[in-house]
């Protein structure tokens, strides 16, 4: 072959190469996971990248969304804002569609900025009040934010514990300050004297001050306002030091995670859910039962989390009928994805013009090793 | 009071198991003359030792246990000592310090990639009750701790003033040269150092992990918290290392519960600075001289 037609025949399989990763690329939508993968959210974010991609694959192996394929790619925050805001302008730069994630609010309320300004929707596991208080019309939660979570506490502590002294231990990040800050204004409603307020840093090993402290405060019972592995060694060291009032707690205290960390000292623990896997749903512990069966392992909500911000993607792209991000997120806006047409909701989901989450919740207590629910709290 | 007693008794079992590792610190020092700063690590791993076996062997709980001293006295004591700090001891100590830092984040980078990244149970073969000791409550698990690591200390101490093997390893850390024109075989006390290091490490992954949970960065404050223990007991005596960590776990304790909850982090190195100041050879240590 002569060097002339060498340099053609490379020239047309470079093209060649091109244009079959165009095409690819046209084939495909992209939905990156931005997840805490490692650090101390690393089990709140492998349970929602694991729910997002058992989504991923039954939505592909049904068609895809509008015909195309999602690809999604995980990214691993390290619990840090700064990498997952880095990350986020990455997946952005790459050509996402809608970012699934991050998990932990302090991340997400850092990154949400760039997705924003980007235009990029985006579905979040982050539970602080003001994720959804900032006018970003492109932020989705898939569970409700504290404020509407801790006020379902309000009546089991008023009514059913009849307290009048209560303590909370708080994880001092943005997840924990923002349930902090509400839980105090629900309690000075109810008439309900905080005597101890602990609050302790993220990834904190020793709770042993934390546990002395509330139990000299005299509460009648404590609000346990913490990540998951925070929780399981404030459970152990509420036992070791004999500590017998309610330890209450608001999503993760009664989790499947906690309640394996923390072995024995997790019962009788009681939480307010949004989403539970052994919520009284038969879609959804049809989803736990494939979540344990395909990773040999429980989940807690945050794979719930997960599954539902893919599936919402494809409910809502196909209401719209196209690929349009903007439209997509003005669309979310007041809408309600009804179980009853959209199964893999898993329960009715609304949205406010915030992007809000409104649905059916779920008291719970740790019995025989397992999250049992006691109660259902209405969409509030 | 009895809130004060309980504050005490709960942090006189968590200084227990940061004197643990300190004395590592301190044993490290004495035989190589450097700071070991994968010594938090080194009390990490082998609770994932003890997990493979459980787990991944099925092995019961006690040859769990029995595998993990086993493969920490193999890979922290004989492959540690071998492959890292032998080689580099001739380079003086500054390149063998970075390379425990290299060392600390394989460590924890490899228990990532092969165990995962999140905190795992950590069975205790110890029951979960109560004593009642002056109005206080304190587990059993928490006496255990503090009676168990006062023990080996205490033994380690004997061994090292009472024994000839102890003599020869004191006598090796002191003065090498010396200490080998005497016959003393200098190389082999010094492996013993490495290794009564990595059973201590053992020792404090067993105590420690049930109620901190085994994580791959569980290292991380574990051992500054020992290293300033250290320091502030003093660095080149064992006792020194016992009585730094001790006193972190009581102050730790006593300013959470009394002072600030928000500013416990900074405590141990407060408590660091204010010993540089005012008595640099720390609390038991004697002052040492370098010609430089």
């Amino acid at each position: 072959m002569s060097r002339r037609n060498f340099l053609t025949a490379a020239a047309f399989a470079v093209a060649a190469i091109g244009l079959g990763g165009a095409a690819r690329a046209a084939d495909v939508v992209k939905l990156p996971c931005v997840c805490e993968l490692s650090g101390a959210g690393a089990v709140s974010g492998t349970n929602y990248r694991d729910g997002a991609h058992i989504a991923v694959d039954e939505i592909n192996a049904a068609g895809g969304i509008l015909g195309k394929k999602i690809e999604m790619t995980d990214y691993d925050t390290q619990t840090d804002p700064m990498t997952s805001r880095a990350l986020i302008q990455k997946v952005i730069d790459d050509g996402a569609y809608v970012i699934i994630g991050t998990v932990y609010s302090g991340s997400t309320a850092v990154n949400m900025l760039v997705a924003q300004k980007a235009g990029v929707p985006q579905f979040t596991g982050a539970e602080a009040p003001d994720i959804t208080a900032k006018g970003n019309p492109y932020i989705f939660r898939t569970s409700s934010g504290a404020e509407k979570g801790v006020p379902a506490l309000t009546a089991y502590f008023k009514d059913t514990v009849k307290a009048k002294k209560i303590a909370i231990s708080w994880v001092n990040n943005d997840f924990g300050k923002g349930g902090h800050d509400v839980f105090l204004s629900e309690m000075k409603k109810a008439g309900i004297q905080v005597v101890a307020d602990v609050p302790s840093e993220q990834g904190q090993v020793d709770f042993s001050a934390d546990v002395s402290k509330i139990k000299q405060a005299g509460a009648d019972a404590v609000f346990v306002y913490l990540n998951e592995e925070e929780s399981a060694r404030i459970l152990k060291e509420a036992v070791k030091q004999g500590l017998k009032i309610p330890m209450v707690g608001e999503v993760t205290l009664t989790g499947q995670k906690v309640i394996d960390l923390a072995g024995g000292a997790a019962e009788g623990a009681l939480a307010h859910v949004g989403l539970a896997t052994s919520a009284p749903v038969p879609s959804i512990q049809a989803f736990a039962a494939n979540f344990k069966k395909i990773y040999k392992r429980d989940t807690d909500h945050n794979g719930i989390k997960g599954y539902i911000a893919v599936w919402a993607t494809k409910y809502v792209t196909e209401m719209i009928g196209k690929f349009d991000r903007k439209a997509f997120a003005d669309k979310m806006h007041g809408l309600t994805l009804d179980v009853a047409k959209y199964p893999h909701m898993l329960l009715t989901t609304s949205w406010d013009k915030t992007g809000e989450l409104s649905r059916e919740s779920f008291m719970t207590e740790v019995k025989g090793g397992k999250q049992v629910i006691t109660g259902t709290v209405p969409a509030n | 009071m009895s809130q004060f007693l309980q504050v005490v008794l709960s942090g006189l079992s968590t200084g227990s198991i940061y004197a643990l590792a300190a004395v590592g610190f301190a044993l490290v020092w004495q035989a190589a003359q450097t700071v070991n700063f994968a010594q938090g690590e080194f009390v990490m791993l082998p609770a994932f030792f003890a997990l493979v076996a459980i787990h991944w062997f099925g092995w019961p709980l006690w040859a769990g246990f029995a595998f993990a001293m086993l493969a920490s006295l193999a890979i922290l004591g004989l492959a540690f000592k071998g492959l890292v700090v032998q080689p580099m001891m001739p380079d003086g100590g500054l390149p063998l310090v970075i390379a425990t830092m290299a060392v600390s984040i394989l460590l924890k980078e490899s228990v990532k990639t092969f165990y995962g990244a999140e905190a795992q149970p950590f069975p205790s073969p110890l029951p979960d009750g109560t004593l009642q000791i002056g109005g206080a409550v304190i587990s059993i698990r928490d006496l255990f701790d503090l009676l168990a690591s006062l023990a080996v200390v205490g033994g380690l101490t004997l061994f090292l003033d009472r024994t000839r093997t102890g003599r020869q390893m004191q006598a090796a850390a002191q003065s090498p040269a010396v200490a080998e024109i005497l016959g003393v075989d200098v190389a082999r006390m010094t492996l013993y150092a490495f290794l009564v290091n990595a059973a201590l490490a053992a020792f404090a992954s067993f105590l420690v992990s049930p109620t901190y949970l085994a994580k791959f960065s569980n290292g991380e404050s574990l051992g500054l918290v020992a290293f300033i223990a250290a320091i502030v007991g003093g660095f080149n005596r064992i006792r020194g290392a016992l009585v730094g960590g001790l006193l972190v776990g009581v102050l730790d304790n006593l300013v959470a519960t009394y002072v600030t909850q928000e500013y416990r982090a900074a405590l141990p190195l407060v408590l660091l600075i204010a010993v540089i100041l005012w008595r640099p050879q720390g609390l038991l240590g004697d002052a040492e001289g370098r010609t430089v």
